[in-house]
C-alpha cells in the first residue's frame, strides 16, 4: 500500500531523512504550530504520540487508556510543533466528558492541524468521526493507522480515493512499527505551513428541511461572526440546542476563533507564547 | 449595529428554526453521517473475500469469553503470573539483599566509624534510612520487574477488555460500572495508578465506587507480605513437595477474597450511599495483537517499575528514620516502641493480631512494602530476644523462612496471627500515596476519609471474627 514514486524521488523527499525529526519530549518553550491527535478509542493515538515526541505515554491494547490530555513537542524542518494527544471518542455529538474534552480542544483550542487517527480495519465506523471533525476544522490530516492489521485481515484501502473523498491528505501507517510516520510528519508540516490546501468533505446526506434551516442560520451567523470557518457546524449545534455553543455565541467567544482555523498558512504566527 | 444584539438574533433564529426541523434532528444528522461514512467506505474499501478457514481471533475470543472457560482461564492466567513472579523473584531478591545487607551495610558502618560519626547519627542514617531503602529495593524490585512486564504483555495482547467482558455481568449486579474491571486490574500493580484509571468511568457515582474499592486489589507493595507469610505459616503445614503450590494457593485465596470484597462493597455502596443503577456502556473488544515483547519489557521496566520503585524509596527513607527513632528514644527506661506495642497489644490480641503488627502498620502508612521488615524488627525489640538481628531499630531480613518463623514464634505468633496478618494486609487503609491520589481525584476529604476507614473497619471486623472462630475451634 505504499504510494509509488518516480525513481530517485525518495532521496530528495524531505521525509526521507529521519534526522529532520527532532523529538522534544515535554520541552515546548516555543512552538510555531499546535497539532491535535483525535480519533476513535484504541486506534493508536498514544503510540503515535510517543513515536513523534519521544515521550512514553502509557499505551495498551484497550480502549480508554488516555484519560487526560497529554502534550509533547517535536521539531521538523525548523518548525516547532506542540502535539496534543486527545482522549479517544466515537463521536463529538454527545456529551460525555471525554468527548467534550476532544471537541472543545478541536474547536476552542484552535489546533493548526488536527490529525485524525483512523483504524483501517474499522474504516466505516471511524469515518463517522472523521466527517464530524472535518465539519469543525478543515485543516486535518487523516492517519490511516493499523495498516498491518488491515493487511492481516486482507483489507485494502484505496487511500488516493479516500483522500479525494475527504479532501484532506491520507497517510497509511502502522505506528507500532513506525511505518508511515515520516510521511505523516511531512503532511502535517505541509498542512501547517499552508503548502497543502485542504478542501474538507462536508456532510451531504442531510434531509432538505435541515439543509434549509442550516443555510438560514449560517447566513445569520455570517452577520454576527464574519469569516467564521465552521459556521455550518456551529449552526447544526445551535439547532440541536448545545448549551456550550450557545454560550460561546452569546459571549462572543466564537469571534475569537475567526481566522484561527481559516485559510491555510495565514493563521501561523512565527512564535507563540508557550 | 450592536454585536451583542446580532449574536442574540442568531440564538433567536436558532430557537425558531429548531421548531421547523422537528425533534428528530439528532437522528437525521446521525443518519446523514452514517450514510456519508458508509458511502465513502464502500468506495475505497475492498476485501479479499476468500476467508481463511480458521480465524484465530474469533477462536481465542470464543475460549476466553466462554461461559464455562472464561473464569477458569482468567484465574489460571492470574495464578501463572503469580507463580512466575513468586518463583522468579527469589534468586535476584536474595542476591540484592546479600549485596545490601552483607556487603554495603557493614562497609557503610565501618566508614561511619572511621569518620567518627556520632552513634545516633550513624544509627539514624545507616541503620534507619539506608536499611529501609535497601529492603524496599531488594524486596520490591525483582517481583515488580517480573510482574509488570507480564501484566503489560497481557494488556498489549488485548486480554484486559476480555476480562472486563467476563466480569461485566457481576459488576452490573453489584450496581457498578463494567469498566471497573479494568481499574481493578490496574490496582494489582499499584492502587494509586488504579485510582487514576477510574477516569475511564463517566458516571461520578460509579467512578466513586471504583475508587473506594480499588484498595481491595492487592497492590505490589503487599504481594511480598502475602507471599512471605503464606510461605512460613501456611506452606509449612503441607509436605515440602506441595509447599510452593499450597502457599501460592493461599495467596490466590486472598486475591479472590479481595475480588469478593470489591463486589460486596460495590453492591453495598450502590444500595446505600451511592444509590443508583449501573449505567450502560459499550466497550469495544479490540483485535488481538502480537505483543512487542522487548519493547514491552523495556517500557514497563523504565516507566512503571522504576517510577513505582522510586516512589517507594522516597517514602521508605523517612519511615526508616521513624522506626529507628521509636526504638531508640527511651522513656522511663523502655523505648518508645515498647510503650506503644504494650499499649496496643490488648486490642491487637483481641483481633488475632498483636501490638507489633498494629504499630508496624502505622509506621508503614507511607509504603506497604516495609511492613514485614518493621514487624520483624519490632518483634525482636519487644520480645527482648538477644543475639538475633542487628540491634535496636535496625531493619533486617533473614536468609531463610525458618529463621523468620523462629523469631515470630518467640514473639508469640501462631498460625492465627499469620492468617490474620494476610487478611489485614488485604483489608486496611490504602498507603498515603493512594490516599493523596484519591483526594486529588475526588477533591473531597469526606470520600478520602471513607476510603481509608471503610477497609480498616472491615479488616478489624474480619480479623476479630476469624480470631473468635479460630479460638472457639480450639486452634
Amino acid at each position: 500500500m505504499q504510494p509509488t514514486h518516480p525513481p530517485g524521488a525518495c532521496e530528495v523527499c524531505p521525509a526521507h531523512h529521519p534526522a529532520n525529526l527532532k523529538r522534544l519530549g515535554v520541552n515546548m518553550d516555543r512552538y510555531d504550530f499546535v497539532v491535535a491527535l483525535a480519533g476513535n478509542p484504541n486506534t493508536g493515538k498514544s503510540t503515535l504520540f510517543n513515536s513523534l515526541t519521544g515521550l512514553r505515554q502509557h499505551t495498551g491494547n484497550w480502549p480508554g487508556k488516555t484519560v487526560t490530555r497529554a502534550e509533547g513537542g517535536f521539531a521538523y524542518q525548523g518548525s516547532h510543533y506542540k502535539l496534543v494527544d486527545l482522549p479517544g471518542t466515537y463521536s463529538l455529538l454527545s456529551t460525555s466528558s471525554d468527548e467534550e474534552i476532544a471537541r472543545d480542544f478541536i474547536l476552542f483550542g484552535q489546533p493548526d492541524v488536527t490529525v485524525i487517527v483512523v483504524d483501517a480495519t474499522r474504516l466505516e465506523r471511524n469515518l463517522n468521526l472523521v466527517c464530524q471533525v472535518l465539519e469543525i476544522t478543515g485543516r486535518a490530516v487523516v492517519c490511516l493507522n493499523l495498516m498491518d492489521e488491515a493487511e492481516r485481515h486482507r483489507l485494502t484501502v484505496d487511500q488516493r480515493s479516500l483522500a479525494r473523498e475527504l479532501g484532506v491528505p491520507v497517510v497509511p501507517a502502522a505506528a507500532r512499527q513506525g511505518r508511515g510516520v515520516p510521511l505523516l510528519i511531512d503532511m502535517i508540516h505541509q498542512v501547517a505551513t499552508g503548502s497543502f490546501v485542504c478542501k474538507p468533505h462536508r456532510i451531504q446526506s442531510e434531509p432538505p428541511a435541515l439543509k434549509r434551516a442550516v443555510s438560514l442560520l449560517v447566513e445569520k451567523l455570517g452577520a454576527a461572526f464574519p469569516d467564521l470557518p465552521n459556521a455550518r457546524w456551529v449552526a447544526l449545534r445551535l439547532l440541536e440546542g448545545d448549551a456550550r455553543i450557545e454560550e460561546a455565541v452569546r459571549s462572543g467567544e466564537l469571534a475569537g476563533l475567526v481566522g484561527a482555523t481559516e485559510g491555510a498558512g495565514t493563521a501561523a504566527p512565527a512564535e507563540r507564547a508557550g | 449595529m450592536n454585536p451583542a444584539n446580532t449574536r442574540e438574533e442568531v440564538l433567536e433564529a436558532a430557537a425558531n428554526l429548531r421548531w421547523e426541523v422537528g425533534p428528530d434532528l439528532h437522528d437525521s444528522l446521525m443518519e446523514a453521517l452514517y450514510t456519508d461514512a458508509a458511502r465513502i467506505s464502500d468506495r475505497v474499501l475492498s476485501r479479499d473475500d476468500a476467508r481463511p478457514a480458521f480465524d484465530l481471533d474469533r477462536t481465542i475470543d470464543r475460549l476466553v469469553t466462554s461461559r464455562w472457560l472464561g473464569f477458569p482461564i482468567m484465574m489460571l492466567l492470574m495464578a501463572v503470573v503469580l507463580w512466575v513472579t513468586i518463583t522468579g523473584a527469589n534468586v535476584p531478591s536474595s542476591l540484592l539483599s546479600s549485596l545490601f545487607l552483607e556487603t554495603l551495610h557493614p562497609a557503610l558502618k565501618q566508614a561511619a566509624a572511621s569518620a567518627g560519626l556520632a552513634w545516633w547519627l550513624d544509627g539514624l542514617l545507616i541503620d534507619g534510612m539506608f536499611l529501609a531503602m535497601a529492603w524496599v529495593v531488594s524486596v520490591m524490585l525483582p517481583p515488580m520487574a517480573i510482574f509488570f512486564p507480564l501484566f503489560t504483555l497481557l494488556e498489549d495482547f488485548g486480554y484486559l477488555p476480555r476480562v472486563a467482558f467476563n466480569l461485566d455481568r457481576w459488576f452490573k449486579k453489584a450496581g457498578a460500572h463494567g469498566k471497573q474491571a479494568l481499574t481493578m486490574a490496574m490496582g494489582y500493580g499499584c492502587n494509586a495508578a488504579g485510582v487514576v484509571a477510574t477516569r475511564v468511568i463517566d458516571s461520578p457515582r460509579e467512578r466513586l465506587i471504583a475508587t473506594l474499592t480499588n484498595n481491595f486489589s492487592l497492590c505490589n507493595g503487599r504481594w511480598p507480605t502475602q507471599i512471605l507469610i503464606a510461605t512460613i505459616f501456611i506452606g509449612s503445614l503441607a509436605p515440602p513437595v506441595l509447599a510452593g503450590l499450597v502457599s501460592a494457593g493461599a495467596v490466590m485465596a486472598v486475591v479472590l477474597l479481595g475480588v469478593g470484597c470489591t463486589f460486596l462493597v460495590s453492591w453495598g455502596l450502590s444500595r446505600t450511599l451511592l444509590r443508583g443503577e449501573a449505567s450502560a456502556f459499550s466497550l469495544e473488544l479490540p483485535p488481538y495483537r502480537p505483543p512487542r515483547i522487548l519493547q514491552t519489557i523495556y517500557t514497563s521496566l523504565i516507566d512503571r517499575t522504576l517510577i513505582v520503585l522510586w516512589r517507594a524509596v522516597v517514602f521508605s527513607v523517612p519511615a526508616g528514620a521513624a522506626i529507628w527513632l521509636v526504638s531508640n528514644i527511651h522513656v522511663g527506661g523502655t523505648s518508645l516502641a515498647e510503650h506503644l506495642i504494650q499499649g496496643m497489644d490488648p486490642f491487637g490480641l483481641l483481633i488475632g493480631l498483636n501490638g507489633v503488627i498494629l504499630l508496624a502498620y502505622i509506621i508503614a502508612i507511607p509504603a506497604n512494602e516495609i511492613v514485614i521488615p518493621t514487624v520483624l524488627m519490632l518483634t525482636v525489640v519487644s520480645a527482648g530476644l538477644s543475639g538475633v538481628g542487628e540491634g535496636a531499630g535496625v531493619m533486617f531480613e533473614f536468609d531463610s523462612a525458618s529463621a523468620t518463623l523462629g523469631v515470630l514464634e518467640a514473639g508469640g505468633w501462631t498460625l492465627l496471627t499469620g492468617i490474620n496478618l494476610m487478611l489485614f494486609s488485604l483489608l486496611h487503609n490504602p498507603c498515603s500515596t493512594t490516599l493523596y491520589t484519591i483526594w486529588k481525584e475526588t477533591g473531597s476529604v469526606k470520600w478520602t476519609a471513607a476510603s481509608a476507614l471503610l477497609p480498616i473497619a472491615m479488616g478489624i471486623v474480619v480479623c476479630f471474627c476469624v480470631a473468635q472462630a479460630f479460638r472457639w475451634l480450639g486452634g
